[in-house]
């Protein structure tokens, strides 16, 4: 075989595409280890009683009979919490996203869309503290009782804290890709702004702003230490939002640390049905993104 | 403005500029415009590209003005009124647009896209609705092909077919002036030639305004045609006079291909 440049070449190219594959694997490895531990350890901690019955006590099993227990009061937390969350931080989210699509060649909405790129990035035990601060000042103000200190009020606002700036900014991204030239069309018939952008401009981007507030809810889910600062911690399922609650994030962390096998069995059961339900977030959006991207679009036929 | 212009603003038209300017930022992109549209006739507006021939439409349904850093100076009288003294979004509801590249709302079907104008200003009678919808497609020479699949999204129709969309969405709101920015430049010639059919009905009716870069299609469609140069008007007159007897060099050059 001749060794000249082209081969050389050739061979150099080779090796470079095969280093890169050696590194997606190092990038990947991790990841293929968390879904397979998490589907090992956890799937035997999976049944009916694991999400309906409460929280069992530390037990060791070399000593006494263990309960086995379930995690109905962290999930039930969890959803209480997101659900709150959710249910503030997606249309205020939605509508700031909406006003830096639309405002967004104006100096000051650049510096604003700049602060809300800033906050999606702030580390969230900077939300915890922050939030456990506001909550203490208000209730030694007397604004309200001490109890909505650590509370499910208090983990909520947290969370919808760290949701708003990343539903504000897809919202503004999805927006910023619908033509400008269809919210055009809508104003040259005669139709108001604010109509234009919700009828026209909001609905043709529907699917992108949809995906973008459910992957908020799914990183929110997910969220450990914004809860961990805000709530106070429970076995039981909360009765009131000024009161203790429980969570998955704050559930593995206290069992998954403890040692008693019967906690730590719980503990990989929440980690599978944390990462079965983000990955379960992420095709739906996935799925919906390239549904809009085909059938929609977006740069208009002709 | 200048002696070539036998049908220069008279102030009888039904669409008058008067020293018609307009901006982006720093940047004149029409200067001192004088022109008058008369009312069932097709009006050319033709010349080199970034002549201003788009941007004068822009001003006469005060669009210009919705893209940012943008001014417009001088006076646009609809019927003898000024309408950059009326309410914008009034004046867009009699003056009518229909865009270079065919732009059906994506999200919705060519019912949804005929009846938007009507829905978003408030209409809610249905029968109305129907009643309009029925009469905008068949104005846009649109219905036979689209009654049966009226519940079909308006981006699945070809782009001739989505073009005359659009003219059926400008028709519904009930205009009675239309502009046309080269309406047909994103077409084949077979959809060229139907939007062309559509123009001539199109004046029985209203008092249509079509920019074109196209001068055939200038000669074919319009009673009169107004030459753009620079940001300036430099000639408007019957499209016969303007194709055959220029009285400006500028026109006669650029319309025997000397330069465009």
């Amino acid at each position: 075989m001749k060794f000249d440049r082209a081969t050389r070449r050739r061979w150099k190219s080779h090796l470079m595409a095969f280093l890169c594959l050696g590194c997606v694997a190092i990038a990947l490895y991790p990841l293929a280890s968390i879904l397979y531990t998490s589907v090992v350890r956890g799937a035997q901690a999976i049944n009916a009683d694991f999400f309906t019955q409460n929280l069992p006590p530390p037990c060791n099993p070399s000593v006494e009979s263990c309960v086995t227990g379930g995690i109905w009061p962290a999930l039930q937390g969890s959803l209480i919490m997101l659900g709150i969350a959710a249910a503030f931080a997606i249309p205020v989210g939605m509508m700031a996203g909406v006003f830096l699509s639309q405002y967004g060649h104006l100096k000051t909405v650049q510096s604003m869309r700049f602060f809300v790129d800033v906050m999606t990035g702030i580390p969230s035990i900077v939300v915890g503290i922050f939030v456990y601060a506001l909550f203490l000042d208000l209730a030694q103000a007397g604004v309200f009782n001490t109890s909505w200190v650590l509370s499910a009020l208090a983990g909520s606002t947290a969370l919808a804290i760290v949701m708003l700036p990343i539903v504000a900014r897809t919202t503004d991204e999805s927006l910023r890709l619908v033509p400008p030239t269809l919210a055009e069309a809508g104003l040259a018939l005669g139709i108001r702004r604010w109509r234009v952008t919700l009828s026209v401009v909001l609905s043709t981007g529907r699917t992108a702003v949809i995906t973008g507030a459910l992957l908020a809810t799914a990183r929110a889910l997910g969220e450990t230490a914004p809860i961990l600062l805000t709530t106070h911690f429970t076995t039981f399922p909360a009765q009131n939002l000024n009161g203790p609650i429980a969570s998955l994030p704050v559930l593995i962390f206290q069992f998954g640390t403890g040692g008693f096998p019967n906690q730590v069995s719980l503990a990989w059961g929440a980690t599978l049905l944390i990462v079965g339900i983000m990955l379960l977030i992420s095709i739906v959006a996935r799925v919906a993104a390239g549904v809009v991207g085909s059938r929609a679009g977006l740069g208009g036929g002709g | 403005m200048t002696e070539g212009n036998s049908l220069e603003s008279s102030g009888t038209g039904k669409l008058v500029t008067q020293d018609l300017s307009a901006y982006y930022g720093a940047k004149r992109a029409i200067e001192s415009v004088n022109i008058s549209f008369p009312d069932k006739s097709v009006t050319a507006i033709i010349g080199p590209s970034g002549c201003g021939k788009s941007t004068l439409i822009r001003c006469l349904n005060r669009i210009h003005e919705t893209t940012p850093k943008t001014r417009v100076e001088g006076h646009v009288l609809l019927d003898g009124q000024d309408i950059y003294e009326q309410d914008a979004v009034s004046v867009r509801r009699r003056v009518g647009m229909v865009f270079q590249k065919p732009n059906p709302f994506p999200t919705m079907s060519i019912y949804d896209n005929v009846a938007a104008g009507l829905r978003l200003n408030g209409l809610r009678d249905r029968k109305e609705i129907d009643r309009r919808i029925i009469q905008s497609l068949k104005g846009a020479a649109l219905w036979d092909e689209v009654k049966e699949i009226l519940d079909q999204p308006g981006i699945r129709l070809s782009g001739g077919q989505q073009q005359r969309l659009c003219i059926a969405r400008a028709l519904a709101v009930e205009p009675e002036v239309i502009l046309m920015d080269e309406p047909a430049s994103a077409l084949d010639p077979i959809a060229t030639a139907k939007i062309e059919d559509l123009v001539f009905d199109l004046k029985k009716q209203y008092a249509v305004i079509i920019v074109t870069h196209n001068m055939q299609q200038a000669a074919r469609v319009a009673d009169q045609t107004a030459f753009m140069y620079l940001g300036k008007l430099i000639e408007f007159n019957d499209t016969k006079e303007i194709f055959e007897r220029p009285r400006e060099k500028l026109t006669e050059s650029y319309i025997t291909g000397r330069f465009g």
